[in-house]
């Protein structure tokens, strides 16, 4: 039963071969067992959890499920969600129990989702290996000497660990696609616009995006069937007609346009990442998808143009933490300045206050044209690379990440070398493009490689299907790790 | 470009964090690795090239000029560190 996926357990829900209830009681006790060593959750809350999961049961008996109700899910940490407190990885929010629901959470809670608890995360999504949370580093359910990859390193490991079926995830920079990568789940990243940020605790507005995690791309489909939508209070939302992710799931291979950009295959990419994924291609050849090689020109420059937009934007979406309403206020302080300095000295961790103060320079006084104007027309150069690849193939292929997982402690010194390792997925975040990850094989320290799959604009349907195709001809995405 | 740690106390005091001699010294050699990967980009042409703020390059939607939020006072002031009387209390600002 703890492998089951979201589909299979939606089946066994219908037929009533086991109830929510019990679900849920058995997610909790694996959590209860294995969180102490894996701290892929911040909060767990047994009876709440058990109360949503006998209301699903409920609602069963009425004769009013729908396909997942009763399902359970894991929060990463960033979505609001009324009575559950939403620490974001920070001090900051440590001692904040959300008001409200977050656009994401009262679409789950619409579909009869049942909520497992949050999961743990890098402090407001800043970083790639999960040790700038405050609750300390996740572990990777592989191998515990390992980072899960972050910033949703919480949910990818809940996953991988079979402590929950699904999960939620942010990506601003590669949050969903890497930790997928890194603990073999797979994941995706919506096209920007498709999920509502609403109640989505904000790190860089123009460039966060909520989307699911699973064992399978068929389960990130129905998952991402409840998430995405229009929503009036995210000015960014697209007004689009709700779609059907799983639509094309079934669809052949045959004909499909690979295009594999020669700027991922290049210096930096790690031998093992190379062969898993040379391995992944020769598969989908075999099942009639024909490759061509393209260009992405601009891909180095992905890494400093991202790194001016995050921390710009995040620079100004986090000056909302001043003490005043809400979260960590300082205990002592001489006067209203002395307050927010202390306040936000005490609340923050080291990498949110280099991307703050970055953040705060870019946008200062007579430099905003030489770097968030410049990085900005570079996002634009970025996304005609795409533009043009697109009319050459139908998908883009390439590795997640340059290397398997590291070791934790291996980079947290050195913030640039941990930055050079968003190579891959930041560029697919600066375009608004949908990437996603999906388990590939593994490198020869026995750490999982994922594939990364970046689909055109709306392409969704067409990603998973691939995903979904792969995954009907290869085992990658059922193996899971001894614990 | 490097920053010195004059400029390092500024951006400080400007984002409003309070950091020690110590860290700024610390935080000014992070920062200025940072900065040596961004300086990249000004080797870049990019004359004539629109910025891209959005994706799509949609423009902010306008709604209609209605109430849509409730009255949610109590909720939102149970979070807060001091209020009173309704108001979100700070240290006195005006002498």
């Amino acid at each position: 039963m703890i492998n089951a996926t979201l589909k299979a357990l939606s089946q066994q829900l219908a037929a009533k071969a086991v109830s929510s209830e019990e679900l849920a009681g058995l997610y909790l006790d694996r959590i209860a067992a294995l969180n102490p060593t894996l701290n892929a959750f911040i909060s767990v809350d047994r009876d709440k959890t058990l109360a949503e999961a006998r209301a699903a049961d409920a609602l069963r008996a009425a004769g009013q499920a729908g396909p997942l109700t009763g399902v359970p899910i894991a929060h990463k940490d960033i979505f609001c969600q009324q009575g559950w407190k939403t620490s974001c990885g920070s001090k900051m929010l440590d001692n904040f129990v959300s008001p409200y629901d977050a656009h994401v959470i009262e679409q789950c809670r619409a579909a009869g989702l049942v909520t497992l608890g949050r999961t743990n995360m890098d402090e407001f999504a800043m970083g790639s290996s999960n040790e700038n949370s405050f609750y300390g580093p996740v572990k990777n359910p592989w191998d515990l000497a390992a980072i899960p990859g972050g910033s949703s390193g919480g949910s990818a490991a809940a996953v991988a660990a079979r402590l929950a079926p699904i999960a939620t995830g942010t990506d601003t920079g590669g949050s969903i696609r890497q930790p997928a990568s890194h603990c073999g789940v797979t994941g995706i990243k919506p096209t920007y616009g498709v999920v509502s940020r609403y109640g989505m605790v904000a790190y860089a507005s123009s460039l966060d995006q909520g989307g699911p995690l699973a064992q399978t791309a068929e389960d990130c489909a129905l998952l991402l069937n409840v998430m995405a939508g229009f929503d009036q209070r995210d000015s960014t939302s697209l007004e689009r007609a709700k779609e059907d992710y799983s639509r094309d799931l079934n669809a052949p291979l045959s004909g499909l346009k690979i295009g594999l950009p020669r700027e991922y295959f290049a210096e930096g990419l790690s031998a093992d990442v190379a062969g898993v994924v040379d391995g992944a291609i020769a598969e989908l050849k075999k099942l009639g998808a024909e490759v061509v090689e393209i260009s992405l020109p601009n891909t180095q420059l992905s890494i400093p143009a991202y790194y001016v937009i995050a921390p710009a934007e995040a620079s100004t979406n986090l000056s909302r933490y001043d003490g005043v309403r809400y979260g960590h206020r300082a205990a002592e302080y001489k006067d209203l300045v002395d307050m927010y300095e202390k306040t936000r000295a005490e609340g923050f961790g080291a990498e949110v206050k280099r991307r703050i103060m970055v953040g705060t320079y870019v946008l200062s006084h007579g430099y905003y044209d030489a770097y968030y104007l410049k990085a900005q027309k570079i996002r634009r150069l970025i996304a005609n690379d795409f533009k043009a690849a697109f009319e050459q193939c139908d998908v883009i292929l390439g590795p997640v990440a340059p290397t398997a997982a590291f070791n934790i402690g291996e980079k947290s010194d050195d913030p640039v070398q941990m930055y050079l390792s968003d190579i891959y997925t930041l560029s697919v975040n600066l375009a608004g493009l949908p990437g996603m990850s999906v388990p590939a094989g593994f490198a020869a320290n026995g750490r999982p490689v994922g594939l990364q799959i970046i689909g055109n604009y709306f392409g969704e349907a067409k990603m998973l299907n691939v995903a979904h195709q792969f995954q009907q001809a290869t085992d990658w995405h059922q193996k899971a790790p001894a614990l | 470009m490097s920053l010195t740690h004059q400029d390092v106390a500024r951006i400080a005091k400007l984002a409003r964090i309070a950091v020690t001699d110590e860290e700024i010294v610390a935080v000014g050699a992070q920062l200025n690795n940072i900065f040596g990967l961004i300086e990249q980009m000004q080797a870049v042409d990019t004359d004539g090239i629109e910025p891209m703020a959005h994706p799509q390059d949609v423009s902010l939607r306008l709604r209609d000029d209605v109430v849509t939020e409730s009255d949610r006072r109590a909720a939102f002031q149970a979070i807060a560190p001091q209020v009173e009387n309704g108001l979100f209390l700070v240290p006195k600002v005006i002498e």
